[in-house]
């Protein structure tokens, strides 16, 4: 045996299981975590400093690059808040929209979570399993906002349009001769509800798939069970929530517990772990993209037979029908006031949360009458859970610091703000 | 959910007497607004205090009051803490105004909440809101040896430096900022009932 050292190990930033900027400063003890220091901010932008300098509705493509694997998630978070200001009405088509949109979301986060998580603890195939379902969500990001990820697609007020009766195509090119676009076709002839209903149709196989791969996997196991272990009461302390709280075994969700958008209409159960370790939280995050499916079928079957307005008609909030402002005056009127000046949001401030398929997402806004934000205070759940990194990870091997940070389901654009 | 309100807000009362600055229910939502000296025990009983159990600290920030409304009167500096309480399924606002601008000092929660760690190292970065107690109050945010605090209202939003290679020194160096401040939008405040009427 040589003679074992203390080394002080620098973990990132570029580090690619570091999932962005990471950087983690680690005492060691031989291979043993006695210290875990991470270093954030090396994505700090100012957004919380760019919004108060702008109007209120332009701080809503801000939302998108917080957390950019969920984006309409964070900007549900923001639309949810100033409405609670404003004390604005959204239509009941539109809720059922943003539920079913959220939920899009959380697939689209889960499935890149579940990809890289297996990719940092060495199962290179799943994020060739879980990006081929991610892509056609995608489609559906790109069909309701004409955007792939950075959406904008809420707005104070509801959305910004009802969904399309046509999905994109795809076309000839060089790369793709005629019969594999009619066969990349197929399921696009429809409207996005008829896509996602097949959509929705074919998820449980791909997801038995991941399961297959992964849960009764002998490496998984021996990379996940036992690691990052985290007790009900000090998950609590931390301020743990989402998936990291529920796989300690503590029954919470905001979408049962304080419904909000159309979530206490529709029906899921809410898994929850036992252990607490990094295994329970995959199982629970597994579980939940089964749940988001079922919430999914449920909104399309909705929206189906209840057209609607999808924005309030407060046109004080927001903005008028192109067609109306050219032929009245006073629709003329609030288009170039909302457009120049922006909402005036009446004093007072507001903390509107959503379950965000990290956890809770929370926007604190305070306003003194302007047409902008005097305060936003972005309250982001990978902050609390980086957080506790250190006391996660202490008493670990180097390895397991990989499986804590793909467990976390970090992602820096939230984190650093 | 007002029923609920009601309950925790006198519970609220009778628990925290004489400690209680202002108490309001707006938006569904209650603020607690104490005095600096007695945050420390509020919060304590706020954790302790079986029938409030707020386990979580959900969030806590600085806030900078000095050009609230152009005409703020009071202290500058504010921490506003939320809460949750798992249990009881409610929400609570805490805020307290640091006693002394220049140097804004408040006790930390640490101790009663591990999550505040961040989240008073974030407030003592970008509002130099300093913590009386936290075991290890550095930067978090902002780059290694930077200088000010962002987030305070007379910090301008381009900063005051602004980092570039340097082909002759072969290395990265600081200097003054060289964009112009821009404001698209005038901030605008109108008084109530601005745009109601029609002539």
């Amino acid at each position: 045996m040589g003679e074992i050292r203390n080394h002080t190990l620098n973990f990132g930033p570029q580090h690619p299981a570091a999932h962005g900027v990471l950087r983690l400063v680690l005492e060691m003890d031989g291979e043993v975590i006695e210290r875990a220091d991470p270093h954030i901010g090396l994505l700090h932008r100012g957004t919380e400093k760019l919004i108060e300098t702008r109007s209120w509705a332009q701080s809503v493509p801000y939302m998108d690059r917080l957390d950019y694997v969920s984006m309409m998630c964070n900007e549900h978070a923001y639309c949810l808040a100033v409405e609670k200001l404003l004390g604005v009405e959204v239509p009941e088509r539109a809720r059922y929209i943003r539920t079913m949109m959220d939920e899009v979301t959380r697939l689209l986060n889960h499935l890149l979570w579940v990809g890289c998580h297996g990719l940092d603890v060495g199962a290179m195939t799943m994020t060739l399993y879980t990006f081929r379902e991610r892509e056609d969500l995608m489609d559906v990001y790109e069909a309701v906002s004409g955007a792939r990820m950075h959406a904008a697609y809420y707005r104070p007020g509801g959305v910004c349009r009802d969904l399309p009766d046509r999905m994109p195509q795809y076309e000839v090119s060089p790369w793709k001769n005629a019969a594999q676009v009619k066969r990349f076709n197929e399921n696009r002839q429809g409207s996005l509800l008829d896509f996602l209903e097949d959509f929705t149709e074919r998820f449980p196989k791909h997801h038995a798939e991941y399961h297959t791969l992964l849960t009764d996997n002998r490496i998984w196991k021996q990379r996940l069970v036992n690691i990052g272990v985290v007790s009900p009461e000090r998950a609590k302390q931390l301020g743990f929530t989402g998936a990291m709280l529920r796989g300690s075994g503590v029954e919470w969700d905001l979408r049962k517990k304080q419904p909000y958008a159309a979530y206490d209409k529709v029906e899921f159960d809410i898994p929850v772990g036992a252990a607490g370790d990094c295994y329970d939280r995959y199982l629970v995050r597994m579980e939940e993209m089964l749940q988001s499916n079922r919430i999914i079928r449920q909104c399309i079957d909705w929206l189906r037979v209840h057209p609607g307005p999808v924005m309030s008609d407060n046109h004080k909030v927001t903005p008028p029908p192109k067609a109306e402002m050219k032929s009245n005056m006073e629709s003329l009127i609030h288009h170039f006031k909302l457009f120049s000046e922006g909402i005036h949001v009446p004093e007072g401030e507001a903390y509107a949360a959503i379950e965000h398929p990290k956890g809770e997402f929370g926007i604190y806004a305070i306003s003194d009458g302007a047409n902008k934000p005097y305060r936003v205070k972005i309250r982001a759940p990978g902050f609390a859970h980086l957080a506790a990194m250190d006391e996660m990870a202490r008493g670990h091997m180097l390895a397991d610091v990989v499986t804590i940070i793909g467990s976390q389901d970090i992602v820096f654009g939230e984190i650093d703000r | 959910m007002s029923a609920k309100l009601q309950e925790l807000k006198q519970r609220l009362e009778s628990r925290l007497s004489g400690r209680i600055q202002s108490l309001t229910l707006a938006l569904g939502e209650i603020s607690l607004e104490v005095a600096a000296a007695d945050y420390e025990s509020v919060m304590r009983d706020l954790l302790a205090a079986p029938e409030l159990d707020f386990a979580q600290l959900i969030d806590l920030c600085g806030v900078d009051y000095s050009t609230y409304k152009e005409d703020w009167t009071g202290r500058r500096f504010a921490v506003v803490a939320h809460l949750l309480s798992l249990a009881r399924n409610w929400r609570l606002r805490v805020r307290t105004f640091a006693e002394n601008d220049d140097f804004p000092l408040l006790p930390s929660v640490t101790p009663l909440w591990a999550s505040a760690n961040w989240y008073e190292r974030e407030a003592f970065d970008l509002f130099g809101i300093v913590f009386e107690g936290h075991e290890d109050l550095r930067r978090l945010l902002t780059d290694y040896g930077f200088v000010g605090h962002p987030l305070r209202k007379d910090f301008p939003l381009s900063g005051h430096v602004e980092m570039r290679y340097d082909e002759k020194e072969g290395r990265v160096v600081y200097q003054p900022v060289t964009i112009e401040p821009r404001e698209n939008t005038p901030r605008v405040r109108r008084e109530p009932g601005y745009g109601e009427t029609h002539g």
